[in-house]
């Protein structure tokens, strides 16, 4: 099929899974995967949560097959080394070493990047968390027993990272811009319930403030609100978003927009895809284009774009899951949460912390969410990808719970 | 093939029934239970996707 070598850049999730299925699917050529960062892929999840509290040590991250083994893929490492330029007419990818890799398919998947606090940088103490070695800095820092840790930005990382440093017992005041944590991901009412879990855990929890100032001769020591609030603090975890990765694209001739902007199927250019948190599509099942920082995306945009490659090209049209685990509750979310969307909880106790909730948009379900159900939400995911209407939705719900 | 659960990791995500739902299943107790060991081959590619599903990586076919 004209596709001896294939390159893929980022050898993180989605990158990996597009490796997996090149191979599943029967792609027998070279399979070149390049990487910024010196180890092997690896899982990101846990290094907000067990390989920060020192429960999981950071090489049990490392990514599996789902058979035999990571080597048996027949992978070229380019590890430790980025992608600096792409040349789309003559089918090659630049490395920062002077390496120029030709391509006959090449797989997109440079991830985002956290963004950084501006005036911060000449300080000791100030860490965002993205890879393994941003985990390690911070658990390191967290075992030398800080007296207080600030949290900036209540999203998943901030939100997680809070319920990680709680659970070691250090005292944390978690800061957020946004009326309520998770405000993108669940909306106002449910993130609310998520800043009740917080306090329940004795979080010091400021919301709808920013950071005026972080201070401190070379370290950090007081944090300044715009609230007029200081607190003194020795660790500062900012989890204020990302960025995707896409400066080394930039006068490529790909489509550059909050990401690499790809048609229904992934494709970005012929004999190009993208996928993952790098990666801008739309989505046809909620007509809507997303850029989609999910876990769960990741690994089934990463096969998807892999098969697009291949010549299957279908339409990509996920329900988003995700899940984020905070103190001994399991929140997921399958679909999409808007602010004004309609909330209403339809199983078990917003005050337990243990329920069940439907978003319903234009006489439509359109999200599941729940707090430690996890039984109920795969059940009931499919009322999203079927489309079923908000009455049809809660009446499946009623009937289950009676 | 036989599907191996690390008990220990599971967190019943329940992904993996989603991906094989004739091979596992969550049930309302919020446990997991694999109604088949040794499911058919034809079960394969489900039972693999589930693998890779999977948050907490605790699933493994063997053979």
């Amino acid at each position: 099929m004209g596709l001896d070598r294939i390159v893929i850049v980022g050898a993180s999730l989605a990158g990996f899974r597009a490796a997996e299925e090149l191979r599943t699917r029967g792609h027998a050529g070279t399979i070149t995967v390049v990487g910024d960062e010196a180890h092997r892929p690896y899982d990101r999840p846990p290094l907000s949560k067990q390989v920060l509290t020192g429960v999981k040590p950071p090489e049990s991250t490392a990514l599996h097959v789902a058979s035999g083994s990571v080597d048996d893929l027949g992978l070229d490492w380019r590890l430790g080394e980025s992608a600096t330029g792409l040349d789309l007419a003559h089918r090659t990818v630049l490395l920062g070493g002077g390496e120029r890799l030709g391509y006959d398919g090449l797989v997109i998947a440079t991830g985002a990047s956290p963004r950084r606090l501006p005036g911060t940088d000449h300080l000791d103490g100030v860490h965002t968390l993205r890879s393994l070695d941003d985990s390690i800095a911070i658990r390191s820092a967290l075992a030398a027993g800080p007296r207080r840790v600030a949290v900036v930005g209540a999203g998943f990382i901030g939100a997680e990272v809070a319920a990680s440093t709680r659970s070691l017992g250090i005292d944390v005041s978690l800061i957020e811009a946004l009326p309520v944590p998770l405000e993108r991901g669940l909306g106002p009412q449910m993130g609310a319930v998520v800043a009740d879990l917080h306090r329940d855990h004795g979080v010091d929890v400021h919301l709808g403030v920013g950071v005026v100032l972080i201070d401190g001769s070379d370290r950090v020591e007081r944090i300044r609100l715009t609230d007029g609030s200081v607190l003194d603090v020795d660790l500062v975890v900012v989890g204020i978003g990302v960025s995707p990765n896409t400066e080394w694209l930039e006068g490529s001739g790909l489509t550059l927009d909050n990401g690499v902007v790809c048609d229904a199927t992934c494709l970005a250019a012929p004999g190009v895809v993208a996928a993952g948190d790098v990666a801008r599509w739309p989505n046809e099942r909620f007509g809507e284009v997303m850029r989609v920082e999910h876990w769960d995306n990741a690994i089934e945009m990463g096969g998807h774009a892999a098969r697009t490659l291949l010549g299957q090209a279908e339409a990509y049209a996920p329900v988003p899951w995700f899940w984020s685990d905070q103190y001994d509750r399991k929140i997921q979310l399958a679909g999409r949460a808007a602010a004004d969307d309609i909330v209403e909880v339809v199983s078990g106790s917003v005050e337990e912390r243990r329920f069940v909730a439907f978003y319903g948009r234009a006489g439509r379900i359109v999200g599941v969410l729940g707090m430690s159900q996890p039984a109920k939400v795969m059940r009931w995911r499919s009322l999203v990808e079927d489309g079923a209407s908000w009455d049809d939705a809660l009446a499946t719900a009623a009937e289950t719970a009676a | 093939m036989r599907v191996v659960v690390d008990y220990d990791l599971c967190e019943s995500n329940a992904l993996c029934m989603a991906a094989a739902p004739e091979v596992f299943e969550v049930r309302d107790d919020d446990f997991l239970y694999v109604l088949q060991d040794e499911p058919p081959e034809a079960q394969r590619a489900a039972v693999e996707e589930a693998v890779r599903r999977c948050p907490k990586q605790a699933i493994t076919i063997e053979g």
